[in-house]
């Protein structure tokens, strides 16, 4: 029961986190780029602005909701309600700390593949649910762009798993005890990453809501909260994609080099300095994420099919079997 | 908990509790999954048929999670739920040309099916009623993959290499097709 108890502390403080990190996000985005582009951003709302994503949540809920008359009603409706349901699931095996996880199941990062492959649902059903053309090129691209960048990202994942030789997402931080995944497999972390933006909709891989060539994509005809639903979703999914790196990548909540010189600690100083740990890393991916989207324009799309097939999976293939045969030949002679 | 032996073994209680948890799980689970079979067999809307087809079948991974089945499980939701859904949602966008009449679907042979499906409801029910129901608890819930990744590897080597060739062929197949008209004036 104990355990239980714990996990189900885990998942609420978790979930907590992963709601407002969002409200968070969105301002760190706001401030980011306007300090990119020499601005000020907003600093009217409380002390330095912090106080504007409760502000815009605020304004989002007093809007007016509106359905296209010619839309499907119903699945309007459901369609903004399932990124934020796979963004959510997404962190029941996600380990924050020695311990501290919500569960550990053995086929974890199938877990992760799986649900990750759910979210496009939300944009391509939005798409078609809008009666819009704009809505439905926004979301015909979504569905091909994620399909053709689930691939790269599983087997760079697939790479991953051959260093921990399990598909427990806790067996994997674990193995990077040492030596993080970013030192034995760096061409992974950069498949892995670029992927990452593309799963999540970011620029430089936003065809999906592309404003200069389809207004607003598959989210042109949302208002209110419906489409303040596809907004939380898009940064949590931010959110994220940068603890996947963290876990996957970057050795999840381990120091550098942790297991050669961190001395033995007490279990709740160890948990705190792990989660201050995880928490760190994750916002620089977060900082990294915004930084890229001020700074690198727009793909075209057949670039970005272009490099998702012809450069992405051959070398992330090419990649997997170099580390498989390397692992082959290290376990014979060493 | 008060009562609880030292061992750490779940007392009877709580492992009656849990055995209860499990089937209120599954019968809502089945709900879900024949519930949203039917609508999408009844429905005459094709988006609608497939949206149904994903709680479906998502039902059905939550049915072999019950079962302590968690690699079927989720490779039920990455291959069917996450991959073949999109390419049927695929087919549908792009065949509806009349964009804002929706593509409606036709029922046919209604009696041979009927027949068919009911001949295997009986078989069903015929196999349900005569087997002999032993029931297994397994002792603890441990990890099927390292198994399952030696037997594949192992004993079912070539079948599962077949299925590989197989999935190959298909492939090659598919884009043969797709590229065809384009060689030809």
């Amino acid at each position: 029961m104990a355990e239980l108890t714990f996990s189900l502390i885990v998942m609420g403080i978790s979930l907590f986190m992963l709601l407002n990190s969002a409200a968070v996000a969105v301002y760190a985005e706001r401030r980011i780029a306007a300090f990119i582009q020499n601005r000020v951003g907003p600093n009217r709302v409380g002390p330095f602005g912090l106080l504007q994503p409760i502000a815009d949540v605020l304004k989002l809920i007093l809007k007016e909701d509106v359905t296209p008359t010619l839309g499907n009603k119903a699945l309007h409706t459901i369609a903004p309600m399932l990124p934020v349901f796979t963004a959510l699931i997404t962190i029941a095996v996600i380990p924050f700390g020695e311990g501290i996880y919500i569960t550990d199941i053995n086929v974890g990062v199938l877990y992760l593949l799986a649900v990750a492959s759910l979210g496009v649902y939300g944009v391509t059903l939005a798409g078609w649910a809008s009666n819009s053309k704009y809505s439905l090129l926004g979301g015909l691209r979504a569905a091909a762009q994620m399909l053709s960048y689930e691939l790269p990202m599983g087997v760079a994942v697939a790479s991953v798993v051959l260093f921990a030789a399990s598909l427990s997402v806790v067996e994997i931080v674990d193995s990077q005890e040492v030596w993080w995944n970013i030192i034995r497999n760096p061409l992974g972390f950069i498949i892995f990453t670029v992927a990452a933006f593309a799963e999540a909709n970011r620029t430089p891989f936003d065809l999906v809501e592309a404003e200069q060539e389809l207004v607003g994509g598959f989210h042109t005809e949302y208002s209110s909260m419906k489409f303040g639903m596809f907004f939380l979703a898009e940064y949590m999914h931010v959110v994220i994609a940068s603890m996947l790196i963290t876990t996957f990548f970057l050795g999840g909540y381990h120091l550098p080099f942790a297991g050669l010189w961190l001395p033995e600690m007490s279990p709740v100083w160890k948990g705190i300095l792990d989660v201050s740990v995880f928490v760190a890393k994750t916002g620089f991916f977060v900082f990294f994420f915004i930084w890229v989207r001020w700074t690198i324009p727009r793909f075209k799309y057949n670039q970005l099919m272009k490099l998702g097939w012809e450069k992405m999976l051959p070398l992330a293939i090419l990649n997997f079997v170099v580390i498989a045969g390397a692992i082959l030949l290290y376990n014979e002679f060493f | 908990m008060p009562g609880k032996p030292a061992n750490d073994k779940p007392t009877y209680d709580e492992a009656n509790r849990l055995m209860e948890l499990s089937a209120i799980l599954f019968y809502a689970f089945t709900v879900l999954t024949v519930g949203s079979a039917a609508y999408m067999v009844f429905s005459k809307n094709i988006v609608h048929a497939a949206f149904a087809l994903i709680f479906s079948l998502s039902g059905v991974a939550a049915l072999y999670v019950l079962l302590y089945a968690d690699f079927v499980a989720a490779t039920q939701i990455l291959v069917y739920v996450g991959g073949i859904l999109i390419l049927i949602l695929f087919g549908i966008m792009l065949t509806t040309l009349d964009f804002t009449e929706n593509l409606k679907t036709v029922t046919v042979n209604m009696l041979p099916a009927s027949l068919l499906s009911g001949a295997v409801a009986v078989l069903l029910l015929y196999v349900f009623f005569a087997a002999e129901w032993t029931t297994i608890v397994p002792a603890d819930r441990d990890g099927t993959m390292y198994d399952l990744g030696m037997m594949l590897m192992n004993e079912y080597l070539l079948p599962f290499q077949i299925a590989g060739v197989l999935l190959l062929v298909a492939i090659i197949g598919a884009l043969l097709m797709s590229t065809r008209h384009k060689n030809e004036p």
